[in-house]
């Protein structure tokens, strides 16, 4: 019998409760741990730093590093997706964008 | 209410619908993160079996790309939580706003509410109930975005997963999930300070790039408050607040009584003449 599934399992069970820890974290006491109010004013950036730390590293950086060259595709992708959606204020038409601008200069010219 | 009851009205609900058009910009975008995410996972060596349990069971797609390499690398399991307890923080901040919303629900749906709620579908809610109270639609236009997002992902993981040998990744189509999140990082900036903070977090975020189990993350948001609070201080000391006149007898109301407190207005009260 091959038991070599488990550990995987049980690594894949824990990662799903800590998740459903994490995103229901502050929901989970019944009453309401009290936060100061400069930091409720300040975490309304969180969203806005989680999400550019992610991406951020997705458009600029290659194998670790700083991009070093002009020639990337990301960068007018990037460009083009963002002056389109401050043009139309579409998610649809920004990622249709962007796509059209990068897989021709990705998969066509290697950049 | 029953149950089947309960769901029926949630679904023909108008906010439901409301919601799925909302997200259905994003969802191509969640679609492609999903996708690649698949492919990922069975070509790291998880079996196809796992793969799906994993997707299913932990649907969190960060967690998940950080955490495959570890696993597959046959890595300690704590090390395996901890990195995805990291990654994940992101969502202990957030979760503290989800309670304003949702703190008169029991424990189970609260906790339902958690597994569903990932960075776009707390973006997009926010935007559409910026009040920190809650509201009877609230609950159905959640379960709209939830339903739509949680679709949008698993199918494309699935096929991610089933075709994982045929699904060029060097095409680099994981680039549309970083545009989507590129999209709804937009919407969120209207002024000097909201710039300025993504500015810094994105510098952060790449300065401490080499930090390991995705600090980084937790680096750009630390920065990015304290920029963004810095930002708010300053504005407030250049701004004159406003002299109001109020009649001797008359009571602040609410909205005055806040911009009071704010320092944006000065209350001057007429003097009472027998």
């Amino acid at each position: 019998m091959n038991w070599d599934w488990i550990a995987p399992a049980v690594a894949i069970l824990g990662l799903a409760v800590i998740t459903v820890i994490s995103r229901a974290f502050f929901m989970i006491p019944e009453r309401e741990l009290p936060l100061p109010d400069w930091l409720k004013r300040g975490l309304k950036y969180a969203p806005l730093a989680a999400l550019t730390a992610v991406i951020a590293p997705e458009i600029l950086m290659a194998q670790g590093e700083l991009i070093t060259t002009w020639m990337d595709a990301r960068l007018p992708a990037v460009l083009c997706a963002t002056g389109y959606y401050f043009w139309r204020r579409g998610i649809l038409g920004t990622i249709v964008v962007g796509m059209a601008v990068y897989l021709p200069l990705h998969i066509g010219l290697g950049w | 209410m029953s149950r089947a009851a309960h769901i029926r009205s949630t679904l023909r609900h108008p906010s439901f619908r409301m919601a799925m058009v909302d997200m259905a910009g994003t969802s191509v975008g969640i679609g492609a993160w999903g996708l690649v995410t698949g492919v990922v996972m069975v070509k790291s060596g998880l079996s196809v079996g796992m793969a799906v349990f994993m997707s299913l069971v932990v649907y969190a797609g960060s967690a998940q790309l950080a955490v495959i390499p570890l696993m597959a690398a046959g890595a300690p399991l704590w090390v395996v939580w901890l990195t995805a307890s990291c990654v994940n923080l992101r969502f202990v901040i957030f979760s503290s706003m989800w309670r304003s919303y949702f703190a008169h629900l029991p424990l189970r749906q609260r906790l339902a509410l958690g597994y569903f709620s990932g960075d776009v579908i707390y973006v997009s809610f926010m935007q559409r109930f910026p009040e920190p109270r809650p509201q009877p639609e609230q609950v159905p236009y959640f379960w709209g975005a939830a339903t739509t997002n949680w679709l949008a992902w698993q199918v494309p993981s699935m096929v991610g997963i089933l075709l994982a040998n045929v699904v060029p990744l060097s095409w680099g189509l994981g680039f549309a999930g970083v545009l989507a999140l590129l999209g709804v990082l937009l919407s969120l900036l209207f002024d000097r300070a909201t710039w300025l903070a993504t500015g810094v977090a994105a510098t952060a975020a790449i300065a401490a790039f080499a930090l390991p189990l995705k600090l980084n993350i937790l680096v750009a948001i630390a920065a990015a408050v304290a920029v963004g609070l810095l930002i708010e201080a300053l504005e407030k000391h250049r701004q004159h607040p406003d002299v109001v006149l109020v009649p001797p007898k008359a009571a602040l109301p609410p909205e005055e009584k806040r911009r009071v407190a704010a320092g944006d207005e000065v209350p001057l009260r007429e003097e009472e003449h027998p």
